[in-house]
């Protein structure tokens, strides 16, 4: 089984014009993944499922995740003159990062019983620009993993032979797995409430919200 | 397209004739849920058949956004209800890999033990319930629920409920065999294959039975495969790959099974494959029980309340009795996990049940459902 | 009413004596027909409570009727979600009188463990009338058949006559609940005021 940079080094050798990173994992579990450009994502499976050292023919997962803007500490090394001398010294900067979606998905070999090489798609925003590639040409498995991702974050694939809402009904109007939906108000009767959802309640008790 | 416009297409590629549809659910006589076939019939042959679930969606994702770590281990076992260990032994792994911790030996043999427990149960309900379809009403189920019944006694005497057990931790296993367990394991595996041949005397040999599912649905393994099929309807069709042997998680490493494989990837291989794998699950049963080691049966370095992982993610999976259940968890170094997803085998199942019935009547849709082996609360989660 | 002292020397004797309400009632009650309508794990001890070892078949009730056209009784088992409740209304719509609930597993009472849930409905209490209610996270078989006893004690106290008669000898009383719509962001309308009257909470904390 190559490691990751040896499959990146194959993968920008074979699809002209692909851009891959790699996203190191903090976990002990040690699985990094590529995350690769919109544009050649189509390509690049394709590539991935049918190179003759990799027959990653079996896409396990697909799963949708949510990053809303957050601001992200760094500690970086500037150079700068403390007590007269020019010193090398740790500094914490802030740095806003955009929100966006993201679609990971776990590909294995059934061929060759490897695996698994996770990839990874992001939208531009969590706004209007949430178009990413459907991957379901490539992998049937997808099908109904990306109508979901759709359903519940709201993504919009593009080539999916049949996107629409899966799990929820069709007249539903939010995305209810992101960070900042908000759900219906029903929690009136409430005989043994606690912690968030006593906070809930307590609108609905007589007397108003202070009582 | 709206309906009227695909029912227009569809009628004009039957001939001109009209299409009569129908919904098959979400309550209907077979058992599986609350599951709704749109089916587009042209007499009594399919043409179109769209399944339609989200009946049962009890965001349990969201949920485990707002549970620690092992306030969800009770909701794994709500997914898949017929199995509920096998759900816990795939999360309580994946947190593992997360946290990188171990379970001890003695845990991973009471797993096993646990988990072919459980795919005995799944294997045999799934034969009542296919038969149920085929028109047997209740007779192979009451026998499939006795043996059931024997099973959940061995459960409840050591987790202290029948169905929803909460047993795996992180690290091992909650708590210890009470003493007799053992014995009494041994007595249910010991009379289990005495229940097996009296189900295939009945069964396997009924020219009913052969009839109505040899040739039905067939699978391509080609297009299994692309489709992500997982589990005994893939070894159906010819492709060998069982995670039990592909990744040797737990002690299936030192355990001697082997892998049944079908040959046409029709209903009736689906049938037989879960009849063969129950009586390799017997053998690993008989292994288990006799090499079970003493020793501790949790980590004790495992913090189990207010684990906290480093920040990253772990993608584990197991083979759960119907498919690849796998677990996929994001961490931030806080209580609860950030994304916390379940790779749901019965979904990823159904993508090609309209592969599978076009061109079959419409009888032959309920079989072929109900070898497919759902379960909606894994499904829809 | 006849003197139950009398009545048992009666029936010493080899003469039986009753009341026609009393035969009515012992004739619906040891006769349910559930509809076969499971929904979630609960469906899964409905089924174990009609198979050999907690037999169902005893009370008479053995016979799940696939269709709500032959069923007087719906088993709600399992959690109620907001895409499938109308279904579960209009199911209801179309059992004829007398029809009995009973809301088994503590998500049909209240939510359950989901209650958290943006599909999930608090309670199927919230759109139909439920006569008996069986906690639990599954309720054993054994509590499946002590409530069906307790809708069998339920049933024999009904009076045919009177302002307490049961809704289905009760011309006013509804038998068909009107059913929810899919909104855009919950079911409209949220609840059943009519069925669902909830005591006003208050709380000194």
């Amino acid at each position: 089984m190559q490691s990751l940079e040896q499959l990146k080094a194959r993968l920008e050798a074979a699809v002209p014009g692909v851009r891959a990173e790699i996203v190191p994992n903090g976990s002990p579990a040690g699985q990094p993944s590529l995350l690769l450009d919109n544009g050649h994502a189509r390509a690049a499976a394709e590539f991935l499922r049918d190179d003759a050292e990799l027959r990653l023919d079996y896409c396990s997962n697909a799963t949708g995740v949510d990053w809303p803007e957050t601001t992200v500490k760094e500690k970086v090394k500037v150079k700068k003159v403390v007590d007269g001398a020019e010193k090398e010294v740790e500094e914490v900067r802030e740095r806003k990062r955009g929100g966006y979606l993201e679609a990971v998905y776990h590909l294995y070999s059934m061929a060759r019983k490897e695996g698994p090489v996770i990839i990874r798609l992001r939208t531009e925003n969590r706004g209007d620009r949430v178009a990413l590639p459907s991957l379901t040409p490539v992998w049937r498995s997808c099908e109904f993993q990306e109508r979901e991702i759709f359903d519940l974050y709201g993504v919009v694939f593009q080539g999916h032979p049949d996107l629409r809402r899966i799990l929820m009904w069709p007249e539903f109007r939010d995305y209810p797995m992101r960070k900042d939906y908000v759900e219906p108000d029903d929690y009136e009767y409430e005989p043994t409430p606690h912690d968030e959802v006593l906070e809930r309640a307590r609108r609905h008790y007589a007397g108003g919200p202070a009582a | 397209m709206t309906t009227l416009q695909s029912q227009s297409a569809a009628e004009e590629a039957a001939g001109g004739h009209q299409l009569l549809e129908v919904s098959m659910g979400p309550q209907h006589p077979s058992t599986h849920g609350v599951f709704r076939m749109d089916v587009a019939l042209d007499g009594e042959t399919v043409v179109r058949l769209k399944p339609v679930f989200g009946y049962l969606h009890r965001n349990h994702e969201k949920i485990g956004e707002k549970c620690s770590y092992l306030g969800s281990m009770p909701y794994t076992d709500r997914l898949d209800y017929i199995c509920s260990l096998t759900n816990n032994w795939g999360y309580a792994l994946t947190v593992e890999k997360l946290a990188g911790l171990a379970a001890p030996e003695r845990a991973e043999y009471i797993r096993v033990i646990l988990a072919e427990l459980t795919r005995l149960i799944n294997h045999s309900c799934l034969a009542g319930f296919l038969l149920q379809d085929m028109g047997a009403a209740g007779t192979p189920l009451m026998y499939a629920f006795r043996e059931r019944e024997k099973i959940l006694d061995l459960f409840e005497s050591l987790t202290g409920a029948r169905m929803m057990c909460d047993y795996m931790r992180f690290g091992g296993c909650r708590c210890d065999l009470p003493p007799g367990w053992i014995e009494q394991a041994r007595r249910v595996v010991a009379r289990y294959p005495r229940f097996l041949d009296e189900f295939e005397a009945l069964l396997t040999g009924n020219e009913i039975v052969r009839a109505r599912t040899e040739g039905v649905g067939v699978l391509s393994a080609q297009l299994a495969v692309n489709a992500g099929i997982t589990g005994p309807m893939l070894r159906a069709s010819g492709v060998n790959y069982d995670i039990r042997k592909v990744d040797r998680y737990g002690v299936y490493g030192r355990m001697d099974f082997r892998v049944p494989m079908g040959e046409r990837g029709d209903t009736f291989d689906r049938y037989m494959i879960r009849i063969l794998e129950m009586r390799e699950s017997l053998k690993i049963l008989e292994q288990a029980l006799r090499d079970l080691p003493g020793g501790p049966i949790l980590d004790p370095k495992a913090k189990l309340r207010n684990l906290r992982p480093k920040a990253g993610e772990a993608y584990g999976r197991i083979e759960g009795p119907k498919g690849e259940l796998g677990f996929y968890v994001i961490s931030d170094g806080g209580p609860n996990p950030y994304r916390y997803r379940i790779r749901p085998p019965s979904l990823i199942n159904l993508t090609i049940l309209e592969d599978m019935c076009l061109g079959g009547t419409i009888a032959d849709a309920v079989v072929i459902l109900g070898s497919v082996d759902i379960v909606l609360g894994e499904v829809d989660r | 009413m006849i003197d139950e002292g009398l009545r048992s020397e009666l029936s010493r004797q080899g003469v039986v004596t009753t009341t026609l309400e009393e035969l009515y009632n012992w004739g619906r009650k040891n006769s349910l027909w559930p509809l076969q309508f499971g929904l979630a794990c609960c469906a899964i001890e409905m089924i174990a409570a009609s198979m050999a070892r907690f037999d169902i078949a005893r009370f008479g009730a053995e016979v799940f009727r696939p269709s709500p056209r032959q069923a007087d009784l719906m088993i709600v088992a399992g959690t109620v979600t907001k895409k499938m409740a109308p279904q579960i209304v209009r199911l209801y719509n179309q059992m004829p009188e007398p029809k009995y609930v009973i809301a088994m597993g503590v998500c049909a009472i209240s939510g359950g463990p989901f209650k958290e849930g943006y599909n999930v409905l608090k309670g199927i209490d919230r759109y139909l009338p439920v006569d008996v209610h069986i906690p639990g996270c599954p309720p054993r078989p054994e509590a499946l058949l002590h409530a069906l006893m307790t809708l069998q004690k339920k049933i024999a106290n009904q009076r045919l006559t009177g302002p307490d008669r049961p809704r289905h000898l009760n011309g006013e009383a509804p038998g068909e609940f009107p059913v929810p719509d899919y909104g855009e962001h919950d079911l409209a309308p949220p609840n059943n005021p009519a069925v669902w009257r909830p005591p006003p909470m208050t709380r000194d904390e």
